[in-house]
């Protein structure tokens, strides 16, 4: 068993662990923070992507004590309260998830491209950078339609910084 | 129409949780005290069990226990079971060999389960299940169908490894049509075995309380009540009473979650056993490798036509893989499910198939989404498509010419089409797509060194499954009726407890439409409760797009009831005769006069009973009502892909496709596209790359995300997605059902774009760069090259 203390969604957290715990697992039954979910096991379909230091990670294949220190935002903590984030919004305004699994996923995906690529991203864009991220309901056209609002409008609404 | 009512397109209410991380599926659940299981799976596709050896395993940290087949047989479990008998030709019923919990003497796919163990924790319950010593005495595997009979035997009960041989139609008008055709199309195929892939891992968690002897099961069902059924009935698990089944928040389920699986079984039953909650969630390669698995036929079709074009006969051989064992559906699906919808959109005179189901050492093979029906479209779209070139004639007005117009028509394959406009569909898709512009782009993308080509799928597909006593005539062993209970409670908010059960198809947002629109009341004040069976008296769960055309119609009919009980309530409160009551939007009036009173209002008046006497009139307003359809709905439509072809690659980038179908009355137009553009992902994903394989030793090659490939976001394009809309007159509400549409229509669209582009008829499914680019180095060549 190790300790482990990282912070989460802001607040400061820390666990005695199995060495071997991966972030997922610490996130899910240690923090009972349920939203981030596991689909494939090997890093393929983007159910798991968090950001830790602000930077979107695959936490099925990550350890806990990997973080040790680091800052980890999960879907939990993207709202602000009652105030869903642009993103989240745009995949509900869109009809962007259908059972809701992938979803947590790609919405972490998604504000980690816009980080990274910007406000305004054309289809090809979009489409190309969800290569990590797999949906077996929408067919991705109300995903991609989603990012592309959900980019637009966070350049309109300050973020907070993660 | 209502901003909230039927056919408007309602912002969905479940998505808040959803995109906030807050939603419920099983693997979130724990109970107190709970252990984990894991299973030993079978690492041989067939072998004989010959001893295991389990002490090791039971010695080390953590576990709790380790069961075998024979601890269940010892506690006289029923096995799983399938539940639709079909008959073979001479009149004999199917052989099904046993279909045991946990493997007992034999293993029958790589997969199989041995053993379960578990643990306080998954490490340590895994851990030991690595010192759990197996003697297998390895036999020969057969994985291919068209090689199952005359392989090795796989159970005792079905010699030469045949389920059944089955037909229907006339074999004889058949024959009669092909000798005297003027021309014969006759094609292979392969229709290739799909893993359904819900993006949430099967699940189960077994809760036992000792006190009341009542058993819970969470699990990612797709009908829990009929989990609860077969677990109770057949496997003996629990009586019904002291049994209770929830299915949660589910993500994703595309048939592959209808079926009773060993793993849930065992959570439920060892819990008892250890007196511990007990869970278990599969990994994505167990999802492979146990998941029931969709499609995989192999067959032989012709068709015959006229010498002006019309098509007069069908004939179809199809040899059709169960797996190792029958899966819970899994006979219904190539026969029933498949042969009757072999006319398609076509007046085709005389129709006759043959459907020889077959045992192999693979997992179990049941319905994915359309089950049967995309396997029937395949056949005929191909078979058309390929006619009309063959003829000489287009493809689009070839088959307007054949198109079945006057309504109801019956086929010669059982099914009654009730209503359709198959030319107005394809009217408008030709339009969507261009198709008058198809040739200038064919030219610029020759000007490229590129292959372009455009395929249709003029598709239909029996849903709203199904009238009880059709399907029991059939075999079936269930009536498909579906429950609905209106519980308006007496501020006028209304709980919906339905059977149909929702894993992505919006039903807390559709089902809550409908009541806004009858009642007049805002969605926000209707909550949907479904899959738990301590709440929902009984249902039949969600497949074969039902929970609009049945489900829905369930509560349409109970909602009748509550309004003819709330307008004697008026009656009494309004002081006027009940038939002088009116209510619309919400209200409740008296004809020819200004007197009015609210529904919620009715509510509370109905709860309080001041103003009416309680022997003459019940207190209360809540009603419930079973709805059995009348006929299956016919959903059908016309999809038109257009694909780009690399020569030089292989690689086909989808350029344009398009989709206009016939649902009948939409609820909520904006579901209805997503449920479309969803199936036709998997459709694309069927034709292009999807794709399980087994090798000779019957091991699954395609057993991860790296081996079997899934459509991702830039293998696909956006969609156009539009409908036409006839009625369906055999529901209240005239609908027809969505769910399955895309996938059932897009894979013949897509192969017959990639084989115009082509100019030659020879590729298979799953159409993949190596393939094409194989294929293109066959085409005829131009002139220019």
């Amino acid at each position: 068993m190790v300790q482990v203390a990282m912070t989460v969604n802001g607040k400061a957290v820390s666990a005695n662990v199995d060495s071997r715990t991966l972030l997922v697992q610490f996130l899910r039954e240690n923090l009972r923070l349920t939203g981030t979910h596991v689909g494939c096991d090997t890093s393929q379909c983007g159910a798991c992507v968090v950001h830790v230091d602000g930077k979107a990670i695959k936490s099925c294949t990550t350890l806990a004590v990997a973080c040790e220190g680091a800052s980890v935002t999960t879907i939990e903590g993207l709202a602000h309260g009652t105030k869903l984030h642009p993103m989240q919004q745009a995949f509900q305004d869109n009809h962007g998830l259908q059972c809701g699994f992938c979803t947590p996923g790609m919405i972490m995906t998604a504000v980690d491209l816009v980080n990274r690529k910007g406000n305004a991203l054309d289809e090809a864009t979009i489409r190309h950078e969800l290569e990590g991220n797999i949906c077996r309901c929408t067919g991705y056209h109300n995903i991609v339609k989603s990012i592309a609002q959900g980019a637009r409008e966070m350049a309109t609404q300050p973020q907070a910084a993660e | 129409m209502s901003a909230t009512g039927l056919g408007a397109s309602v912002k969905r209410k479940e998505d808040i949780r959803f995109i906030t991380g807050k939603g419920r599926y099983v693997d979130d659940i724990n109970r107190p005290g709970q252990a984990h299981a894991y299973f030993l799976r079978s690492p041989h596709a067939h072998a004989t069990i010959d001893k295991i050896d389990a002490s090791a395993a039971l010695a080390s940290p953590g576990v709790a226990a380790v069961f075998t087949g024979q601890d269940i047989a010892d506690d006289k479990l029923g096995g799983l079971i399938c539940g639709w008998m079909i008959h073979s030709k001479d009149g004999s019923p199917m052989k099904a060999g046993a279909h045991p919990v946990l493997a007992q003497g034999k293993v029958r796919y790589v997969g199989d389960h041995v053993a379960v163990v578990i643990a306080d924790t998954l490490s340590q319950a895994r851990d030991a299940a690595e010192k759990i010593v197996v003697d297998y005495g390895v036999l020969p595997a057969v994985a291919d169908p068209a090689k199952a009979v005359g392989g090795p035997n796989i159970h005792d009960a079905a010699p030469d490894n045949t389920v059944y041989n089955w037909h229907l139609g006339d074999k004889a008008a058949t024959d009669a049509a092909f000798a005297s055709a003027a021309h014969v199309t006759k094609l292979d195929l392969v229709n290739n075995r799909l893993i359904p892939n819900p993006m949430e891992p099967r699940a189960a968690v077994g809760d036992y309380d000792s006190g009341t002897d009542t058993i819970t099961l969470y699990t990612t069902s797709q009908n829990p009540h009929v989990a609860r059924l077969v677990l109770s009935a057949f496997i003996g698990l629990a009586p019904e009473h002291k049994f209770r089944v929830i299915a949660p928040d589910v993500g994703g389920g595309f048939g592959s979650k209808i079926f009773i699986y060993a793993e849930e079984t065992v959570c439920a039953w060892a819990a008892r056993k250890i007196d511990r909650p007990v869970k278990w969630t599969s990994d994505r390669t167990e999802a492979f490798l146990s998941d029931a698995h969709g499609r995989d036929h192999v067959t032989h079709a012709e068709v015959a036509l006229d010498a002006a074009g019309k098509v007069t006969g069908l004939r179809v051989h199809t040899i059709a893989n169960m797996g190792a064992y029958l899966s819970t559906f899994a006979s219904s699906v190539p026969t029933y499910l498949y042969a009757t919808l072999l006319s398609g959109q076509y007046n085709i005179p005389a129709i006759y198939a043959e459907v020889d189901a077959v045992y192999t050492t693979t997992a179990p093979v049941d319905a994915y989404r359309g089950a049967g029906r995309p396997e029937a479209s395949f056949v005929v779209e191909r078979l058309i498509e390929m006619a009309a070139r063959e003829t000489g004639r287009d493809p689009a007005e070839f088959r307007r010419q054949n198109f079945i117009t006057q309504f109801p028509h019956q086929t010669p394959v059982i099914m009654a089409y009730d209503i359709g406009n198959f030319a107005g569909a394809l009217d408008k898709a030709l339009e969507h797509a261009d198709y008058k512009g198809l040739p200038a782009r064919k030219a610029a993308s020759a000007a490229k060194g590129k292959l372009r080509g455009a395929g249709f799928s003029a598709f239909i597909e029996a849903c709203g499954i199904a009238p009880s006593a059709a399907v029991g005539s059939l075999g079936a062993g269930v009536g498909l009726w579906e429950s609905a209970e209106v519980r308006v409670n007496p501020i006028g908010t209304v709980e919906i407890l339905t059977g149909s059960h929702s894993h992505g198809q919006s039903h807390e947002t559709t089902f809550a439409q409908l009541v806004s629109e009858r009642l007049g009341i805002s969605i926000d004040n209707v909550s949907i409760v479904h899959g738990d069976t301590d709440k929902v008296q009984m249902g039949m769960g969600t497949y074969g797009s039902r929970s609009g055309a049945v489900g829905m119609s369930a509560i349409s009919k109970a909602l009748d009831k509550i309004e003819a009980k709330a307008k004697k309530v008026a009656g009494h409160v309004l002081e006027a005769a009940e038939s002088d009551i009116e209510f619309k939007d919400g209200k409740f009036t008296v004809k020819g006069t200004d007197k009015a009173i609210d529904f919620a209002s009715v509510a509370l008046q109905a709860y309080v009973a001041h103003k009416f006497n309680g022997q003459e009139l019940e207190p209360g307003l809540k009603e419930s009502a079973f709805w059995d359809p009348t006929n299956f709905t016919f959903p059908a439509g016309v999809h038109i892909c257009e694909v780009e072809i690399d020569p030089d690659t292989g690689i086909v980038t989808v350029e344009r496709y398009t989709a206009v179908d016939d649902f009948g009355k939409l609820i909520n137009p904006m579901v209805v596209h997503g449920q479309v553009h969803g199936g036709i992902a998997q459709g694309i994903g069927q034709a292009l790359m999807e794709g399980a394989k087994y090798d000779e030793d019957g091991q699954l090659v395609t057993a991860s995300y790296m081996d079997y490939t899934m459509p991702r976001a830039d293998s696909l394009p956006s969609f156009t997605v539009d409908t036409i809309e006839t009625a369906c007159p055999s529901n209240p509400l005239g609908i027809k059902g969505c769910g399955e549409a895309g996938a059932i229509a897009s894979p013949p669209a897509v192969i017959n774009a990639i084989t115009d582009a082509l100019g030659h008829e020879d590729i298979a499914m799953p159409a993949t760069p190596v393939a094409v680019w194989r294929a293109a180095q066959k085409r005829p060549r131009l002139a220019a090259e």
